[in-house]
Parts: C-alpha cells; sequence; structure tokens
C-alpha cells in the first residue's frame, strides 16, 4: 500500500474528480415542515479546506446533511465532485468522511471495532478494514486506547473516536461538523493539528463547520458563511482579509503634529500612537498617494506602510451586517 | 504499513460487492450475540427437540432398536404432516424466545446512541441497513426451524424411499413456508418496535405484549360474541390458522358450546375466518411493520 508523504501536492490533473468543484451548489433550497431552512444556495466551493460559518439556525449543519442524501432538496440540486447528490447519492457517499456534532457511536463496542465495522460498510474487504481501523486510531491518537470500550471513552477520546471512523476509508471530502464541541485547550490543539495534517496531505479536501471562528481561521483557506439559509459569504480567507485596504498604519520620522493635522484637513480619522506610528482610516475618494504627497509636503519621511488585516470576526460581523452574498 | 508512519492516506484497494453489504452487519451481531454463555446455553437447547425428532424418526425404520426398547411402531407418532407439523410449532414457540432476547437491542441500541448517522453517511442505504438488522433474525431463527426441519424431512425420505417423497413434498414446503412467514413476522414487529422504543427491557415487554394482550383479548371477544373472529386480533391465532392451512389439518368449523357441567345446552357451529382473511392480516401486520421502519430508520429525525 503506498504511504502518502506529508505536505504532497493534491494530484489534480490525474484525477478527474478533481476537475469539478468540490461542491457545486444550483439553487439548493431545503424545507422542513413547510419552513425554508436553505434558500437557493447557489455556487461552486472549490478550496481544499472550506470553513461553514453562520449563527445557530443558519442552516450550516443542514447543508451537510443535505449533502450527505439525509435531507432531500426542496428544490435545486448540488454536486460534490461533479456527481448529482440526488441520483449519484451511493457514488457520493463512498468519496465522502462524515464526523457529525453529537455523540455517535455503538454502544458495547470498543473503538477498533467500530471503526473497522464503519470501514467494512465503506466496502473495504474485513482484513484491511481491520488493518486501516488501526491505522486511523493510531493516526489519531488513540492507539493505545483502541480496544476500550466506546462507552468508557471522555468527550475528547470520543471526539476523536469520531474523526477516526470519518477517515478510516481514506475519503476524497471530509465533512467535520463541530469537531472541537466539549473539547479543553489541549485536546482541541490536537484536533486542529490533525485537521490541518489533513487538509496539508493534499488527499482530501475538508468541510469544516463551526462556529468557532478561531477553528475555522487556523484551518481553512475559504470561509462560506449562511446567514438565514442564504449565502452571505464565500470567500478566500486571505484575499478577504487583505481586501481591506482603508485602515493603514504609517511608522514615520519627522513631525508627526503636521502631517497630522494635514491629514486631517482630508478628513480622515487619525491616532498617534507615540511610538512613531500614525493610525489613519482613509474615508472614500481618498488614496495612499494623497498621503505620500502630504509627507513630501511636510517632509516627513514614511519608512513603513502596512494595511490592518480584517480578522475573521471582521469578516464574519461584516457578513451578519450586511448579507451581501459575495459569491 | 508500519503504524509509526502515521499520516493521513486514501484507499485505493479493492471493495466488496455492494450488494454483499448488509451482511457485515448479521456477522458483528452474532459476534455480540454469542458473548452470552446464557444465550449461546438457551440457543442449543432450542434443538433437543429437533433431536427428539431426528430419533422418532430413526426409530420408525429401525426394528432392531424398537426391539431393544420394547416398543411398538404403532405407538409412536405416525410420520405424516401432524407429526411435522407438530415440531414446527414447538420450534416455532423457541424462535419466538429468541427473537425476544436477540430483536430488541437492534435498532434501539442505534437509535439510542445516535449511530444511524454513521451508518447512512457511507455506501449503504436505509434499506440495507434494514435488511442487515433484519437478516440477525432470519438466519438465527431459520437455522432453529425450517431448515433443521427440512434435513429431517429429507431424513424421513431418504428412510422411506422416493415414493414417499414424491407423495409428500407438500409437507417441505409447508415447513418452509410456515416457518419463513413466523420468522419474517417476528424479526418485522421486533424490529418495527425496537424503533419505537429506545431501551431493551421496554422493547420486549412490548413484543410480549404485542402477543398475548391481543390474544387474551380475542379470546373474550370469542366468548363473549360466541365467534371465532376475534381470533383475528391474536397473531398467534393467525400463524396458527395459516400453519394448520399449509399442512392441511385446517378445520373451517369448529366448536360445539356446552354448557352447565357437559350438559349440552345449545350445538352452536363456529365459523373460523376464512385462510385468506388470516393470510391478509399478517400482510397487514408486516406493511404497517415496514411502515414504521421506514419512518423511524433515518439518519436524524426532523422535527417539523
Amino acid at each position: 500500500m503506498a504511504i502518502a508523504t506529508k505536505f504532497q501536492e493534491p494530484n489534480n490533473f490525474k484525477d478527474p474528480l478533481n476537475f469539478a468543484p468540490v461542491i457545486d451548489l444550483n439553487d439548493l433550497s431545503v424545507e422542513f415542515g413547510g419552513r425554508p431552512i436553505l434558500k437557493g444556495l447557489r455556487g461552486e466551493l472549490r478550496g481544499r479546506a472550506i470553513g461553514l460559518l453562520g449563527p445557530n439556525g443558519a442552516g450550516k449543519t443542514t447543508l451537510i446533511h443535505t449533502l450527505l442524501g439525509f435531507h432531500p432538496p426542496s428544490s435545486g440540486t448540488a454536486h460534490i465532485f461533479g456527481k448529482d447528490i440526488l441520483t449519484d447519492a451511493k457514488q457520493i457517499r463512498s468519496l465522502i468522511g462524515y464526523m457529525p456534532e453529537r455523540d455517535a457511536f455503538i454502544a458495547k463496542m470498543s473503538a477498533v471495532h467500530l471503526v473497522r465495522l464503519m470501514a467494512e460498510l465503506s466496502g473495504l474487504p474485513s482484513e484491511a478494514a481491520l488493518e486501516r481501523a488501526h491505522e486511523a486510531l493510531f493516526y489519531v491518537g488513540l492507539g493505545e486506547a483502541r480496544y476500550r470500550g466506546l462507552e468508557t471513552y471522555s468527550l475528547g477520546m470520543k471526539q476523536l473516536a469520531k474523526l477516526a471512523q470519518a477517515i478510516v476509508h481514506g475519503p476524497k471530502l471530509i465533512f467535520l461538523d463541530e469537531p472541537t464541541n466539549g473539547l479543553d485547550p489541549p485536546a482541541r490543539a490536537r484536533m486542529i493539528k490533525l485537521i490541518r495534517e489533513i487538509r496539508d496531505s493534499g488527499q482530501a479536501n475538508i468541510v469544516l463547520s463551526s462556529h468557532l471562528l478561531r477553528d475555522v481561521e487556523e484551518c481553512c483557506e475559504e470561509i462560506l458563511i449562511l446567514k438565514d439559509g442564504r449565502i452571505a459569504v464565500y470567500c478566500n480567507l486571505e484575499e478577504e482579509r487583505k481586501a481591506n485596504r482603508k485602515f493603514l498604519v504609517l511608522e514615520t520620522r519627522g513631525d508627526q503634529n503636521k502631517f497630522a493635522a494635514a491629514v486631517a484637513d482630508l478628513g480622515c480619522e487619525y491616532a498617534l500612537t507615540g511610538d512613531h506610528r500614525v493610525k489613519i482610516v482613509l474615508p472614500e475618494g481618498i488614496e495612499v498617494r494623497d498621503l505620500y504627497r502630504i509627507a513630501a509636503d511636510q517632509q516627513l519621511q514614511i519608512r513603513r506602510l502596512s494595511y490592518k488585516r480584517d480578522s475573521l470576526e471582521d469578516i464574519f460581523l461584516k457578513a451578519m451586517e450586511n448579507g451581501h452574498g459575495s459569491l | 504499513m508500519a503504524v509509526y508512519e502515521h499520516t493521513y492516506k486514501n484507499y485505493s484497494g479493492p471493495l466488496t460487492a455492494e450488494w454483499s453489504r448488509f451482511l457485515i452487519i448479521p456477522r458483528n451481531a452474532f459476534r455480540d450475540v454469542f458473548k452470552s454463555k446464557l444465550f449461546t446455553a438457551f440457543f442449543v437447547i432450542c434443538f433437543i427437540p429437533l433431536l427428539a425428532e431426528a430419533v422418532l424418526i430413526y426409530l420408525h425404520h429401525n426394528v432392531n432398536a424398537l426391539t431393544i426398547l420394547q416398543v411398538n411402531v404403532r405407538e409412536l407418532l405416525p410420520i405424516d404432516g401432524s407429526f411435522f407439523q407438530f415440531f414446527v410449532n414447538l420450534q416455532n414457540g423457541f424462535a419466538f424466545f429468541v427473537a425476544l432476547l436477540v430483536g430488541p437491542p437492534l435498532v434501539s441500541r442505534d437509535l439510542r446512541n445516535n449511530a444511524l448517522p454513521l451508518y447512512l453517511c457511507r455506501p449503504f442505504s436505509r434499506a440495507e441497513y434494514v435488511a442487515g438488522k433484519m437478516s440477525v433474525l432470519l438466519i438465527l431463527l431459520s437455522a432453529m426451524t425450517w431448515v433443521p426441519q427440512l434435513l429431517l424431512f429429507l431424513f424421513q425420505s431418504y428412510l422411506e424411499g422416493a415414493r414417499w417423497f414424491v407423495d409428500n413434498l407438500w409437507i417441505a414446503s409447508a415447513i418452509v413456508i410456515s416457518s419463513v412467514v413466523w420468522i419474517l413476522l417476528l424479526a418485522l414487529l421486533s424490529q418495527a418496535i425496537s424503533s419505537l422504543v429506545k431501551w431493551r427491557v421496554v422493547a420486549s415487554g412490548a413484543i410480549l405484549g404485542l402477543f398475548f394482550i391481543p390474544s387474551v383479548f380475542g379470546e373474550v371477544v370469542n366468548v363473549v360474541f360466541r365467534t371465532r373472529w376475534g381470533s383475528l386480533i391474536s397473531l398467534g391465532a393467525l400463524i396458527k390458522n395459516v400453519t394448520a392451512g399449509l399442512f392441511r389439518t385446517f378445520e373451517p368449523t369448529t366448536n360445539v358450546v356446552t354448557d352447565f357441567d357437559d350438559v349440552i345446552v345449545r350445538g352452536i357451529v363456529l365459523t373460523q375466518p376464512p385462510l385468506w382473511v388470516s393470510w391478509a392480516v399478517l400482510f397487514l401486520v408486516c406493511a404497517i411493520c415496514l411502515a414504521i421502519l421506514s419512518q423511524r430508520v433515518k439518519a436524524y429525525e426532523v422535527v417539523k
């Protein structure tokens, strides 16, 4: 069996599955009892690790369940690796691993027994399933406890066991629903490290649903923010962070007060921080070159200019305010 | 692969046939079921009547053994449809208790621990899940009812000759059909109840109740209204009628009512419900069970 090395680049051009977007939403709507939960979701998700964010009740879990085929769409459809969730559900599920949010296990079973059973249900022959069950449990750090009954596991161990059963059959797409729920800081760090390792292996795409922004920030390169069943934002996290070019920090040499007064005359808000730095918020219509011109007039040296990067929290809050649907 | 090389990797080996994956469930279930020594002992005891049946068949054809035991062949039960019907009914009784022990936790345990999403997020459908869970009982109960009975029928045919085999082929079909109907009913009922009740003991109690309470109520209806149609709500009576029909011992009319110290006051001939009605009610019960299973076996319940 070939062993993948860490940080292997995805082999996009060999696998036809990789030509298609990971998830393609085509006007996907879901209703429960006549109440709309997901409303006409549309877009192509292509990231290696996609963070699914949104306030409680936004439809994150419903979206995952619909993609897994647990709930039928009321209209529209979605494709995963180019396969329709309505007509190719079984094929899709053979490519997917799922770590549910809630506790999910079979009583009176050891971890290795459960993970092996799940591998077999995914189609692995009995011996390969047993081998991979052991590997998956060692991989997530439950190697020493793999023969213990699952009901004796702590919450953190149960989360790891759920991760093991999600990855045991080597899926190409892994849905992780609130994987750090209820974990203490060391356990959370371990879980995040595992998710990042899987992402960096290049062998699987990850959809991480969480209400913890920090988790998503640490693991994901793209985010999909849902609000009231609609897509509020879908963006590349790094690009979105850089996109806010209005908040500047300048490191200067020279008379800061004159410069600040001139900047204020332009209509900019500013703050002098006392360590040769000036923080400036540019209003609409004012460009960075205007600041350089003023600095030249005031004979002030600008040693460094940097943009304050939006945190995920900023992006999330903006999405909650606007809900503009930038997909 | 050595366990020290911990890294995520895809699986690129061979896969098992999709149709065969539901059999993974009974294989795992049997491992759990036979962990209990008490259950294993009970399961072994269930085969004792079959042993007695085999001995009786053998004695019928072994004059030396009869001489040693000083038994006249006429004192033994004749080997005919009634003989096999008696043992089929006996084994079906044992099957009921095995189903009572094995059936209730099959689905309820998964529901209690939210395990259904783990099954159903794989290339494994709800129908395959139900088939897998049902096959636990189907295999186990078949092994103690129609399979050994059929072997004993073949044993009797071997000893008696080909002519007997041809003349009594209907007995073989009666053995198989009556047992399979009973097993299917037990499997469906226990799965349906198991999917409604999360606690094993309550589920076992519910199965017992479902068989005995309507039987008592049906008998009360029969006595009060001087009819036999009350049997239609008794699953035991339904199966008894169907089995009797298959073994050609069904009597459409029964019972002469006697009152007051065996002095016949009025003689009333009571008519049994027609056989097709018993079949129809059994089908209806099975359909209701399937509907319940279809409703309950879902990855997540949507609260509307």
